[in-house]
């Protein structure tokens, strides 16, 4: 069944499902322009842009507040059924996700302050680079099936997760092996832990919102099972 | 007894339509989970087809189960189709002139339109409720009692007693007008009245009741007492409602049916079509979008 969110008799309703998606929209064009600030500050050692990702989350959280609100709004006046239900619920989800997505990019972003003054080793630096790219490439693909609810993209993206996974793990054992050969690495090596694991941590916040859109476009909850079977579900009568 | 004891002629000739709605080609068949595959069905019913006049038709080719026990809603735009459905369920169709109805209905395996069903057994068997309550211009006892009455329900007076009072209970009316049953009827309050009639309806021990629109004259507070009713009611009878509230409709029911020009496009579990309907039609229903 094709989504559409508008043609309601009421157009003013209409008008209101549509701010509400302009919002998240906006919220997540946010979250991704302070994620990739982050990545750049910890990368480039640039401890300015740091600073001001470090600074910039309120403006995320203020939008989760106020798109909460207006959801709220709407399901009381409205009483949403089906797909404009499932769009609301979908909304109400994906902001909690993103606002955490916000929050791990203000840790980076802190952590690329602190770390702006000490060298890493060139291989660990690339590792990282590697991940946040990797993270990076994740989290738009995630906003795009999002703002088209495209659920091909949304499954690939679920599907993909683990590659993060598994790169974050091969960051731990690099780092692990690096503090084992002097002590004095061990205070570096931490905050480079740190950073991974919260660009981990964004890779799955995406799978999370990418599970989101799929529920909202088939109406069926795909969190916490097999994904051969989803795959059939999903993608087989597509 | 079973289809065989249908009229073929009518049966053949008429269960192909003969006008097609302008959104037939978007209804193949009812989608979602019409039959309950034999597991507690009250009434079985296939290939209904509703003319009224002979040449407009109001039903077409509707098959659908309704179970034991359940709270069953039936919503559509008006003129869909679900009122003139929920009338064929107690043969109500049969008192207006130029009404024919085809196909096969069911109540626990007997077919309802069999040369041997009495009408008036029937809709004892099956009870009906309408949009505004009707009471008889009688006293609050002698409308509960005349169901019991005319069916020879009770041997005397005391019998007659304790089913008016019984039914009256169920109602959730019992309290309020106990004090009262020699006034007439038709001086109760409008949700009163309503609960009045669904008295009634009990009185004659029912196995099915039909509820057109039953809330839709009453105010909010009266709506949800009669709801509270009917989720009460469903512990001993099967409930078929029409209504024009999708949210009544969410609220109250298992099942929910959606029609639509005569044709019942969708049953599903009230959850599902709430949540995730499988017709476009019944999406851009209960969404509220037309276009």
């Amino acid at each position: 069944m094709p989504m559409n969110t508008n043609q309601h008799t009421s157009h003013q309703y209409n008008a209101e499902l549509e701010a509400a998606r302009n919002k998240l929209m906006t919220m997540a064009g946010l979250v991704e322009a302070q994620v990739s600030n982050a990545i750049k500050a910890l990368l480039e050692r640039d401890s300015a842009l740091g600073e001001k990702v470090a600074f910039s989350d309120y403006e995320i959280n203020t939008l989760e507040v106020a798109i909460d609100e207006q959801c709220a709004e709407i399901i009381a006046r409205r009483q949403p059924a089906a797909s404009d239900l499932r769009l609301l619920i979908t909304i109400i989800k994906v902001i909690t996700d993103l606002e955490r997505i916000g929050d791990e990019a203000e840790k980076v972003g802190r952590y690329a302050v602190e770390m702006s003054e000490s060298a890493t080793s060139g291989e660990l630096h690339g590792s990282l680079r590697h991940l946040g790219e990797h993270v990076k490439a994740m989290l738009r693909d995630t906003l795009d099936a999002l703002a088209r609810m495209d659920i091909k993209q949304a499954m690939q993206v679920v599907d993909n997760d683990h590659q993060v996974d598994a790169e974050f793990d091969s960051i731990s054992r690099q780092l692990f092996t690096r503090m084992l050969e002097d002590p004095r690495n061990i205070k570096d090596s931490l905050n480079v832990t740190w950073c991974a694991r919260s660009l981990e941590r964004i890779g799955d916040h995406c799978k999370n919102i990418c599970e989101y859109v799929i529920y909202l476009v088939k109406g069926k909850d795909v969190r916490h099972t097999n994904l051969e079977k989803v795959r059939s579900e999903i993608l087989g009568n597509n | 007894m079973t289809d065989t004891t249908l009229d073929m002629s009518l049966k053949g000739t008429m269960t192909k339509p003969k006008e097609r709605s302008e959104f037939a080609h978007t209804i193949d068949g009812t989608v979602g989970k019409p039959f309950l595959d034999g597991k507690d069905t009250k009434f079985h019913c296939r290939g209904v087809n509703v003319f009224y006049n002979g040449t407009k038709q109001a039903i077409f080719d509707t098959s659908v189960d309704i179970g034991k026990n359940e709270v069953i809603a039936m919503i559509g735009p008006s003129g869909c189709g679900k009122s003139t459905f929920l009338r064929c369920l107690n043969r109500m169709n049969d008192t207006i002139d130029g009404c024919l109805v085809t196909g096969t209905i069911n109540l626990d395996g007997e077919d309802i339109h069999a040369k041997a069903q009495d009408p008036v057994l029937l809709r004892a068997r099956v009870g009906m409720v309408f949009q505004k309550p009707n009471p008889f211009p009688k006293s609050i006892y002698d409308n509960v009692a005349y169901g019991p009455r005319l069916h020879g329900l009770a041997a005397n007076r005391a019998e007659l007693d304790e089913i008016v009072e019984s039914s009256l209970r169920k109602a959730g009316l019992f309290n309020e007008v106990k004090d009262r049953l020699q006034a007439p009827g038709t001086g109760l309050s409008g949700g009163q009245q309503q609960r009045l009639c669904i008295a009634r309806t009990i009185a004659v021990s029912p196995e099915v009741i039909l509820m057109d629109e039953p809330t839709s004259a009453l105010d909010p507070i009266a709506t949800a007492t009669i709801e509270e009713l009917i989720d009460e009611l469903r512990q001993s009878f099967t409930i078929c409602i029409v209504t024009h509230s999708m949210q009544q409709a969410a609220r109250i029911s298992q099942r929910t049916a959606y029609f639509h020009l005569g044709y019942l496009v969708e049953v599903n579990d009230t959850k599902t079509v709430f949540t995730n309907p499988q017709h476009q039609l019944t999406e851009n229903y209960i969404t509220g979008r037309f276009g």
